[in-house]
């Protein structure tokens, strides 16, 4: 009874499971030209659970006894995963059938990853957590290694999944520490145990363990190592997908396990977090200095930016929180814009990795070369672009928190980051010429690029406002 | 605040700072819709075509700004008032709001940005042909940031604007830059880059510190209004650290010493027209934001600090006019000379009397046309020539009779001779630093001598002796574009000089307004 009921607030994850399983079944009884129509199917299914969670939008319940919760927060991250899947399918379409990759099941884990991010970012409870993290990765697993003629991208798959088989193991051991001393696997159960002298040193080290779990999924430094590895090797479409709705994912993930479980012992995690996003900052800004491949380049920025949004979530409280949403939300877009511009990097039938290649882009492509400055100086966090809304949000909250410092190191951080930003930038602008991309065919790919673009500047002068409130609305129902 | 602005009901100024916008918009535009062939190139003559119109979109747009800008400041503007006019708001994000506004202080640099761009877009009609289009773009964006910068009347916005004029200053240095290669950091890289780079890093770095200041001034009162912030006491504590990083940014955009290095590399590299608003205008939002932000919203830390800022200032009036004296390039020697010139400005707007902030406010207005009269002028020989280094030059006034009369009268503007616009500034400056610390006066006099020492030595080396050089043989004469750019630099220079007093009494009004701010900061926290 209690079961049946629970489904019908799971439609939205319900619809893409079974349009998985349909699409699962077409594809293999057509399996010669499957690849394009299931994409198209696939990303009409994502965007009709999108659909299913706007009209759901403001409920909050739980459901199968407590194990997830249905709320503003799921919503909103689920509207912004659903989002970023569907345009990870959609960008990668071109390219996998220009390398021969093209294949039917490439939409369909997409689609089984998003029911595990959905998941996850409605988790209310450690299994529910453990389950729907590994639902995700999975697929993701499959996915880096989805190229499986190529050294580079098997590689990436086993390097990615025994490196999440590590970080798995912590969280269970963290999962099971915190339920022997809490006694319950609940997370308003755990959080009525977890007060602010009632937290034993048994819980906070159970505590730290997930944390640490966690922290290898967003990859903050110091558990970043697998990042670039996995983010060079595997298909770029697939990196950008990586770079995407996962690290959304895990980061509302965070945001909830920490908020609703420990929310008294604020004062335990909050030096932890803020250590990791001190040492994420630094890392994924003076790291990414030496690259000379784009997509470890983005690699690091994306470690740097996971430390930016980190520091939103060392303030919690629903400022802070509130201010991680803004800050993944700007971040999703940016990255999900600056991957299909990596993919539009086609020379010769393959594709340009390096960013040696983009010299003199300004008068080969002009219009690529405008979009990606725009999304650079966003990622850099530049005024008038949005990237500087979501660091403004994110310091903001640290500062009114009275956690200035963070503050002072994350802006001088971003001050540093801004420096291989630039580069890519001079590359484009400053140089002489290299030999120009291929032109033509990826419109969606154009599209991509050129939506994230308006989105930077100037929609978010107007959007930041709507964002805003979502975001705060959302951000509140976690307290 | 008055209802002028309500009267007009018309949003000036939001109309006057995004206009440029369009212009750039309308040129991208423009060159979209060009013929192209198959591989997406365009024929030259297109991009002739192509070109020219840009031109005339940017001269255009920029002219039309200036026009509009002088009609509103006639007709909707009323110098004796000291609040701010013309103010126009708009909800946005909780306790920010768009808000813009002038009085006194920023009407001025309005209207000088609005008269510098026209003349950047003439100066650079025919010396820029590399991507032309890029270029005015890049102009009428930055065009839009810096008025945005004066007019903004909220901490935030103002923030976006001042930072976002990095951009295109970066994209101009690096793109329309000078040749040459510098290794840096293991990379070798063209010095125009080098250049961009520094000017873009040192800028960033110092905001970034007043960002955290601007977000700790939200969470404590939840407004980021100027206006209130400027009625709003901090406590002294506090003041300290904020005005500390508001100065970081504001010292670097000035620039001062220690903190200049960035300029003379940016100048050197930057295309003339670049150069010229870098003069003219950039450099003001630095005098700008202490006068706006520092000022009236931490005096008691402004006062505290004022003997560092002296010190500071005085060092930079020497030492970097010392420096000016070895420079073998004419464009650094004029950098250094800026630098110097920006030392007078933060000795008078630190001296919290009358007398320095309107000489401070007045030596930027006239800094402005001297300086950027001056790289004109370099520009103009540059173009001849593409060589800035004074040792290729002697002897120009033979063949470049008008030329030398032009650089003459703007070297001795910038040496401080009574009657140019620059001594009414420097005069009143030092007038008001006698007041408050006579030994920085004098210190700071020493900065007059060797201006007319590097100035004059500038001077005889490029224009005076023998006409030995061969490539100077055939060197032309000012042409009548560059006379009328000049010409008309030089009757406001001469204006401004002999009767200065209009542009006082546009900004007397609202000085009196911050002194009494100000005044008024330093009393309430002395009671306390």
């Amino acid at each position: 009874m209690d079961v049946l009921g629970g489904l019908s607030q799971f439609i939205p994850e319900l619809a893409l499971i079974c349009g998985g399983m349909v699409l699962l079944i077409y594809g293999v009884f057509n399996e010669k030209n499957a690849g394009p129509t299931v994409s198209v199917a696939a990303i009409g299914v994502l965007l009709a659970a999108t659909l299913l969670v706007a009209a759901s939008y403001g409920q909050d319940t739980t459901v199968f006894a407590g194990a997830f919760k249905i709320d503003a927060f799921s919503s909103f991250s689920k509207i912004v995963i659903f989002a970023a899947a569907a345009f990870a399918i959609m960008m990668s379409d071109k390219y996998l059938s220009a390398d021969q990759l093209s294949r039917f099941e490439y939409p369909i884990l997409i689609l089984f990853a998003a029911v595990g991010m959905a998941l996850m970012v409605s988790a209310n409870d450690l299994i529910a957590l453990y389950m729907s993290i590994e639902t995700q990765s999975l697929a993701l697993y499959i996915l880096a290694a989805f190229n499986r003629d190529s050294r580079r991208s098997t590689e990436a798959g086993l390097k990615y999944f025994v490196l999440g088989a590590l970080s798995s193991g912590l969280l269970l051991y963290g999962a099971s520490l915190v339920y022997g001393f809490a006694g319950s696997t609940s997370f308003d159960a755990i959080a009525k145990v977890a007060t602010a002298d009632g937290a034993g040193p048994g819980l906070i080290i159970g505590l730290v363990f997930l944390i640490c779990g966690i922290a290898f999924k967003v990859s903050a430094a110091p558990f970043h190592m697998w990042t670039p590895d996995v983010y060079e090797g595997a298909p770029t479409p697939v990196t950008a997908f990586f770079a995407a709705a996962p690290k959304f994912a895990a980061m509302a993930l965070f945001a909830r396990a920490l908020v609703g479980a420990f929310p008294e012992a604020i004062d335990d995690w909050r030096p932890v977090i803020a250590m990791l996003a001190v040492a994420s900052m630094a890392v994924g800004s003076f790291s990414a200095i030496v690259q000379t491949n784009i997509k470890r380049l983005m690699a690091y920025s994306s470690i740097g930016h996971m430390g930016f949004a980190l520091a939103g979530l060392a303030v919690g409280g629903p400022a802070g929180v509130s201010a991680v949403l803004i800050y993944m939300s700007i971040y999703v877009v940016m990255t999900v814009g600056v991957f299909a511009c990596i993919l539009l990097m086609r020379r010769r039938g393959g594709n340009s990795e390096a960013i040696a290649d983009l010299a003199g882009l300004s008068d080969t492509d002009k219009s690529l070369a405008l979009i990606i400055t725009i999304l650079f100086f966003s990622l850099a966090g530049v005024p008038p672009t949005g990237g500087f809304f979501g660091k403004f949000f994110v310091f903001g909250a640290a500062v009114e928190a009275g956690m200035i410092w963070l503050a002072v190191i994350g802006v001088l951080m971003s001050a540093v980051a801004a420096f291989y930003y630039l580069r890519v930038i001079w590359v484009m602008w400053f140089d002489e010429p290299a030999a120009a991309f291929e032109r033509g065919g990826a419109a969606h790919l154009g599209f991509t690029a050129i939506v994230a673009a308006l989105l930077m500047i100037p929609g978010f002068w107007f959007l930041i406002g709507p964002l805003k409130s979502a975001a705060d609305n959302a951000a509140m129902a976690l307290f | 605040m008055t209802d002028i602005g309500n009267e007009l009901s018309i949003p000036w100024l939001s109309l006057l700072t995004f206009a440029p916008l369009l212009g750039a918009l309308l040129i991208m535009f423009g060159r979209s819709m060009a013929k192209r062939d198959a591989n997406g190139a365009i024929a030259p003559d297109t991009q002739r075509d192509v070109d020219n119109s840009a031109r005339r979109v940017a001269l255009l747009f920029t002219v039309g700004v200036f026009i509009v800008s002088v009609f509103v400041y006639l007709s909707g503007y009323d110098p004796s008032i000291g609040g701010y006019q013309l103010v126009e708001e708009a909800a946005w994000l909780g306790g920010i709001n768009y808000k813009m506004g002038v009085d006194g202080i920023s009407v001025l640099f309005v209207l000088l940005t609005t008269f510098f761009f026209p003349i950047c877009v003439i100066a650079s009609w025919t010396s820029i042909k590399d991507r032309v289009s890029d270029y005015m773009i890049a102009f009428l964006v930055m065009e839009t940031l810096v008025l945005g910068v004066f007019c903004a009347l909220d901490l935030v916005v103002f923030y976006l604007f001042f930072e976002g004029s990095l951009i295109p200053m970066f994209l101009i240095i690096g793109v329309w830059g000078s040749k040459g290669v510098k290794e840096f950091a293991g990379y070798r890289m063209s010095s125009r880059v080098y250049a961009a780079i520094k000017f873009f890093l040192y800028t960033f770095i110092g905001s970034v510190l007043m960002l955290v200041a601007i977000l700790w001034m939200y969470a404590q009162t939840g407004t980021t209004d100027v206006p209130t912030l400027q009625q709003t006491n901090f406590p002294a504590g506090a003041q300290t650290w904020l005005w500390w990083a508001f100065f970081a940014s504001f010292a670097v955009k000035m620039p001062m010493w220690p903190v200049h290095t960035w300029l003379p590399d940016a100048h050197v590299q930057a295309p003339t027209a670049g150069s010229v608003i870098l003069a003219a205008i950039l450099l003001k939002m630095g005098g700008y934001g202490f006068l706006r932000f520092s000022l009236p919203m931490f005096p008691l830390a402004s006062a505290d600090f004022a003997p560092v800022v002296f010190a500071l200032s005085v060092v930079a009036i020497i030492y970097t006019s010392l420096v000016a004296l070895a420079q073998e390039d004419m464009k650094k020697l004029i950098a250094y000379s800026s630098v110097a010139h920006m030392g007078f400005v933060t000795m008078g707007i630190f001296t919290g009397t009358k007398q320095g902030i309107e000489g401070a406010l007045f030596q930027m207005i006239s800094h402005g046309f001297i300086s950027g009269a001056l790289f004109l002028c370099v520009g103009v020989v540059y173009d001849r020539m593409h060589t800035r280094e004074i040792a290729a030059y002697g002897g120009l006034v033979h063949r470049m009779p008008a030329y030398a009369f032009l650089f003459l009268f703007f070297t001795m503007g910038n040496v401080g001779l009574p009657g140019i616009s620059g001594f009414v500034g420097e005069f009143l400056t030092m007038a008001g630093a006698f007041k408050v610390n006579a030994w920085v006066a004098f210190f700071a006099a020493f900065g007059v001598i060797l201006s007319a020492a590097y100035a004059l030595r500038l001077f005889r080396q490029v224009m005076y002796g023998e006409l030995t050089k061969e490539p100077l043989m055939t060197i032309a004469d000012v042409n009548n574009r560059e006379l009328a750019l000049l010409g008309i630099l030089m009757l406001f220079a001469l204006y401004l000089g002999v009767y200065p007093h209009p542009a006082m009494a546009v900004f007397s009004p609202s000085v009196d307004l911050l002194m009494n701010n100000f005044n008024a900061g330093l009393l309430s926290a002395g009671g306390a």
